[in-house]
């Protein structure tokens, strides 16, 4: 049935990719861009060519797309929403078909949907809101190795949070006076300790020398306090093989779980791991470095909710995810948004918390946030209060800087977050109570009433950038 | 500033709620209602404290499924203490929705 005619020639974007009266289908791989076009641009045609430069399109008509059955693989502009307070953006809602993505690759996904049309010159700035995979894709992808309940079963931990540090400083330190560090925060009550992301396999610290000393620590700490305890052993490395090299040893001398850097090292280094510690029965930890050079900024670049799904499909058993309340940027509801992301196996619509579609995750395992970066024990209640108890809560300062060292440091946040949790296990209100149970708490414990002392001036209290955009 | 106290030998601790001074009856009455009103199953595990270590401990009769009254888990709690009173015995909800433990803390240190 030939019905079309070849015409070359330049024709507008809106012609062929914004269809209004689409009904997106549950297959459909559905996008948010949030838009500002250059003056003079109708938003049907910026919303139309972000569709078009997405997925099928290119800027003139070429003959061979009449060789297939473009309206079968092209991306649609089926809704545009003004952006509430801001006349300058419009959001773009984009609907693609299944089969233009290969299976179980966000890579894939990516290249597409922040490819090229990031730098499209019709274009101001485009940012990436959400993505709402459907189920179809998500059984595509191996996602967390463990995921949340197999970790708990696997370390014997229940009813509450969980306790990190990253060891500082974090560079230079020997290996064995690195492992030292690390045997006293886990012997004073953390259940893990934390390769910094700088560290990899620098002249100070090679990373076997670092491996062995971190791990007999770690089984030190184990035998005398009799609970089970771990060290992100990072084992980011400049190419995939070292990598896995490293994973290798790591595994050798019994580690529990190692980390990674997922946006540095990438998405596709990062699925092969994943699916190595899925093999190996180990858990993977990640770190997100380079994330707010792409989420920051409020009109250019791809939201973080969108980069905690795809790393969710890519596999990773923790995840950081902010704080709220320390030194790092974070709006509270905006937050709680993508750690639903993260844990739940449904999440819906919510514009309140920036979230723009239902998401679906099926069975797939939950990734378990980390809030980690200029916590200290006063913040313990608020955390305990947003987080609840699948999260993992890292005081690197807030257990090295203590004024009798990181073994009475891990004890003084251990009995802080074990008080919350009792409290609210008793019906208190944990964040409005927080001062005085904590001060309640320090009563039986030295180290806690130190900790107090110590950090009682500390707030961080600077307005977020990135705002969500809400009526 | 107090000045720096050593901090000694290791300890050996058992999990959840074990860097508090041991729960008063009362709130492990409190944890229970928690737990019960949380949906949890409420079930006692005890074992000699030398296997603590391991994943399994001996699981006190059957978990106690379906069970909202708080006085019934304190009495079950006692039975398993006068029969084992050298163990170590903690209580658990289970969260059959998780299909994972909601909580899970030691009531008796033997």
């Amino acid at each position: 049935m030939a019905e079309k005619k070849y015409q070359a020639g330049v024709k507008d974007y809106a012609a062929t990719y914004w269809t209004p009266d689409y009904i997106p289908l549950d297959t459909d791989l559905l996008a948010c861009f949030k838009v500002v076009a250059q003056e003079g641009v109708p938003p049907e045609e910026a919303a139309a060519a972000v569709a078009a430069e997405s997925s099928t399109g290119t800027w003139t008509t070429v003959w061979t797309d009449l060789l297939t059955d473009m309206d079968y693989y092209k991306g649609r502009a089926y809704k545009i929403e003004p952006v509430p307070n801001d006349p300058t953006a419009f959001y773009a809602f984009v609907a693609y078909p299944l089969d233009l993505f290969e299976e179980g690759s966000v890579v894939n996904v990516l290249t597409s949907l922040v490819g090229n049309v990031f730098g499209f010159k019709a274009l101001r700035s485009l940012r990436l809101e959400d993505i709402r995979f459907p189920i179809a894709y998500i059984k595509t992808c191996g996602g967390p190795p463990n995921g949340i309940q197999v970790e708990r079963d696997k370390l014997a931990k229940y009813g509450r949070g969980l306790l990190g540090c990253t060891i500082k400083p974090k560079l230079g330190l020997s290996a064995k006076n690195y492992g030292r560090a690390v045997y006293e925060c886990l012997r004073g009550g953390l259940d893990f300790t934390k390769d910094d992301e700088n560290i990899n396999s620098q002249p100070f610290m090679r990373w076997n020398h670092r491996f062995d000393f971190v791990m007999e620590a770690v089984h030190k700490a184990e035998a005398e306090t009799g609970e089970r305890k771990g060290h992100y052993l990072n084992v980011t490395a400049g190419t995939a093989e070292e990598m896995l090299e490293r994973a290798e040893y790591a595994k050798s001398l019994g580690a529990r779980i190692i980390m990674h850097d997922f946006f540095t090292a990438g998405f596709t280094a990062n699925t092969t791991l994943a699916n190595w510690c899925r093999k190996n029965g180990m858990l993977l930890h990640i770190h997100r470095a380079m994330h707010a050079v792409v989420d920051r900024n409020p009109y250019h670049g791809i939201h973080f909710r969108v980069l905690t799904k795809c790393l969710r499909l890519s596999g990773g058993d923790h995840m950081h995810s902010g704080t709220v309340v320390g030194k790092l940027e974070g709006d509270r509801e905006a937050t709680i948004g993508w750690i639903d992301q993260m844990r739940e196996s449904f999440v819906p619509e919510n514009r309140a918390r920036g979230l723009f579609f239902d998401q679906d995750w099926g069975a797939m395992p939950g990734v378990l946030p980390v809030a980690s970066g200029g916590i200290h024990v006063w913040h313990m209640p608020a955390l305990v209060s947003i987080f609840g108890d699948d999260a993992c809560f890292q005081f690197g300062g807030g257990t090295l800087g203590h004024p009798w060292g990181n073994a009475a440091g891990a004890t003084a946040n251990r009995v802080a977050l074990e008080a919350c949790v009792a409290a609210r296990n008793m019906g208190r209100d944990v964040e409005r109570e927080g001062k005085e149970i904590l001060l309640e708490a320090a009563k039986h414990s030295p180290e806690l009433k130190v900790a107090l002392e110590t950090w009682k001036e500390i707030k961080f209290e600077f307005d977020v950038v990135d705002k969500l955009d809400i009526a | 500033m107090t000045a720096i106290q050593p901090y000694n030998a290791t300890e050996r601790k058992g999990e959840t709620f074990s860097y508090l001074p041991p729960m008063t009856p009362e709130q492990i009455r409190q944890n229970i209602q928690f737990m019960v009103s949380q949906g949890w199953n409420p079930a006692i595990e005890h074992t000699e404290p030398e296997k603590s270590f391991s994943n399994f401990w001996y699981l006190w009769k059957l978990p106690f499924f379906g069970e909202t009254s708080v006085d019934r888990v304190l009495a079950e709690i006692e039975e398993c203490r006068r029969m084992n009173p050298s163990h170590l015995i903690r209580l658990i909800g289970f969260d059959n929705f998780t299909q994972s433990q909601g909580t899970a803390f030691i009531v008796h240190h033997g």
